[in-house]
């Protein structure tokens, strides 16, 4: 290793005191909030509880469990991801291979291209939108919340990237075996497809995870709010949710109060995104970068 | 000519499902503009309403909210782009200076955490942390400081939802400019060496002048979209005392359009909005492939 000079040495030992705090910055809020989830409302007023739980306690987590609006939600939100993300993944598949060709070898091409960025341009704005999907008759519909988000025009363009990088043998290969272009879709560009979809994929799900507004927008009857949608009237009314549930409030306040019981269900919230970070971080030099900045 | 519409057949028949609902969902929207210049009424329909002419836009623009939240919404958004590209810029370059990859990224995958978490979530740890009895104020009464309101001050509010926004999403802009610096060659680092300088020289006029046209690329898409300064956060976060200072274009909207039922008005300011988006979109896309030959297609 080369010689460093004195300032150079001061300098990396502030480098990392500064980065590292900075990281903890990124994250100690969240250990705050989960310490929180656990700990005795007393000692969350008063101030004392930082980075672990004081009066340790699980009633929030029992209190949301058992109050069945959070699970009902759940269930809400893990259908409409699963709908969500297939149907994200079929659009964008179905999309991105035809306009993956050149203009030689598919002359509408450049139509459907301007077709779709078009629409990354101008919109009608959010009071037609919201006209359109109340006379569709959709409100309240799981459809209303994945159906108008099916084609991820971003996301889309980096799977187009994606397979012009593709070597052009393989297509050609099995052209020349005399196979139609469904057939090279589905049984040759496919398989090879497979981590490039892996990262769309997982952007859709963390985007339809963690989407409230659509929910909010679409659904009247609470019963069909998504998670987020949920949550988001939590950060409101959560007191008045405790005095629905039908315990004796008085008693449940002494055991958890509004912070320690939102803390609670949001934490719940974030495990997913939490599960699939490490999966998404893996990808996210090639899957992002591809698509921000090219060239 | 048939021949080559049956070539293409398999292609158009692909296209077909995503154009469909594309065009429902993004173009049908666009007819509903037309609303913008009625006095629309739901029991009429589109086609039975009455003709506003330009009434909407006037009396829109005569009420000082809507004044306030377009200012609002050019203060949060340039105050935001600018600590954001600073933030990044610098903390890509202090990670550059660590020797041990390993190091390198498991600090970069700690800073863009917060980047995937909802607005939503996001707020009720922010609200958490930062109400008057919560983290922060109470480290800041031991340190014998005065407490913050920091979401219910009017003249705090907007730099509240600044420094949260950066803090959420300067992780992104690290990952994209360390990649940026890594993908530069190390011949230019050695022939700098040779010239005697060392690493702070080095940073100067190696690795920022490398770095320039994707921090301009950055800046101009992140100027294209200017107005678009996070509703999500803003709507989970203001409160009807800071309305003042922290209510924006997209927040007034919903509450105008849709909370308050007036639709026409909402339309009409939605359209205000999307001209003046098309216009820096397109006009920042243009530059980003004039200056750094960026294509989105």
């Amino acid at each position: 290793m080369r010689m460093m000079t004195k300032g150079q040495k001061i300098f990396r030992v502030f480098n990392y005191i500064f980065i590292t705090l900075v990281c903890l910055t990124c994250f100690l809020p969240l250990i705050n909030t989960l310490a929180v989830s656990f700990s005795a409302p007393a000692q969350v007023t008063a101030g004392k509880v930082f980075f672990w739980p004081k009066g340790f306690t699980v009633k929030a987590y029992e209190f949301a469990m058992q109050s069945g609006k959070f699970v009902q939600a759940l269930m809400v939100s893990i259908r409409r991801c699963i709908l969500g993300v297939s149907l994200n993944l079929f659009m964008m598949t179905t999309t991105a291979y035809p306009l993956s060709k050149t203009k030689q070898q598919f002359r509408a091409r450049n139509f459907y291209m301007v077709f779709y960025v078009i629409t990354m341009l101008f919109g009608g704005g959010l009071v037609p939108y919201y006209i359109l999907v109340y006379r569709m008759g959709l409100l309240n519909s799981i459809w209303s919340l994945v159906l108008p988000l099916s084609v991820q025009v971003y996301s889309m363009v980096i799977l187009m990237n994606f397979i012009r990088g593709l070597p052009g043998e393989i297509e050609e290969a099995a052209m020349t075996d005399g196979a139609g272009q469904f057939r090279i879709l589905f049984s040759v560009i496919l398989p090879v497809l497979k981590p490039a979809l892996a990262t769309v994929g997982l952007f859709s799900f963390v985007f339809h995870w963690n989407d409230w507004f659509t929910g909010s927008l679409f659904m009247q009857n609470p019963k069909n709010y998504p998670l987020q949608t949920y949550l988001q009237t939590l950060l409101t009314s959560f007191s008045d949710m405790m005095r629905a549930s039908g315990s004796n409030y008085y008693e449940l306040l002494s055991r958890m109060n509004e912070r320690t019981g939102r803390a609670a269900q949001l934490f719940l919230a974030l495990i997913p995104t939490l599960m699939v970070y490490p999966f998404l971080q893996k990808y996210f030099t090639t899957g992002l970068v591809m698509g921000s900045v090219k060239g | 000519m048939v021949k080559r519409l049956r070539r293409d057949m398999p292609f158009h028949l692909l296209l077909l499902p995503g154009v469909v609902l594309t065009f429902i969902f993004s173009y049908l929207p666009i007819y509903g503009i037309i609303m913008a210049f009625q006095n629309y009424n739901p029991g009429l329909g589109f086609w039975g309403s009455p003709w506003a002419g330009l009434d909407n836009f006037k009396l829109v623009f005569s009420t000082p909210q809507f004044i306030n939240a377009i200012r609002n919404t050019f203060y949060i958004s340039i105050g935001k782009t600018a600590l954001q590209i600073l933030s990044s810029v610098v903390f890509a370059l202090l990670l550059n200076e660590l020797r041990w990859t390993g190091a390198k990224r498991i600090f970069q995958t700690i800073v863009y955490i917060p980047n995937f978490i909802s607005w939503v979530i996001m707020a009720g740890i922010l609200i958490n942390l930062l109400a008057s009895d919560g983290m922060l104020n109470t480290l800041l009464k031991s340190f014998g400081m005065a407490p913050v309101q920091f979401l219910s001050n009017r003249s705090v509010f907007p730099w509240t939802m600044i420094i949260t926004d950066v803090w959420k999403t300067f992780g992104f802009g690290t990952v994209v400019y360390l990649a940026a610096i890594t993908s530069i060659d190390p011949e230019l680092y050695e022939s700098a060496v040779i010239d005697g300088a060392g690493r702070w020289k080095q940073t100067l006029h190696v690795t920022l002048p490398m770095i320039i046209p994707i921090i301009i690329l950055m800046t101009v898409l992140a100027l294209g979209n200017v107005l678009n300064v996070g509703f999500d956060q803003i709507y989970n976060l203001y409160s009807p005392a800071v309305y003042t200072t922290g209510d924006i274009i997209d927040t007034f909207v919903y509450r105008l359009g849709l909370q308050n039922g007036k639709f026409a008005i909402g339309t009409a300011v939605g359209l205000f909005k999307s001209v003046i988006s098309c216009t820096l979109i397109s006009a920042s896309l243009y530059i980003a492939y004039k200056v750094a030959n960026y294509r989105v297609f």
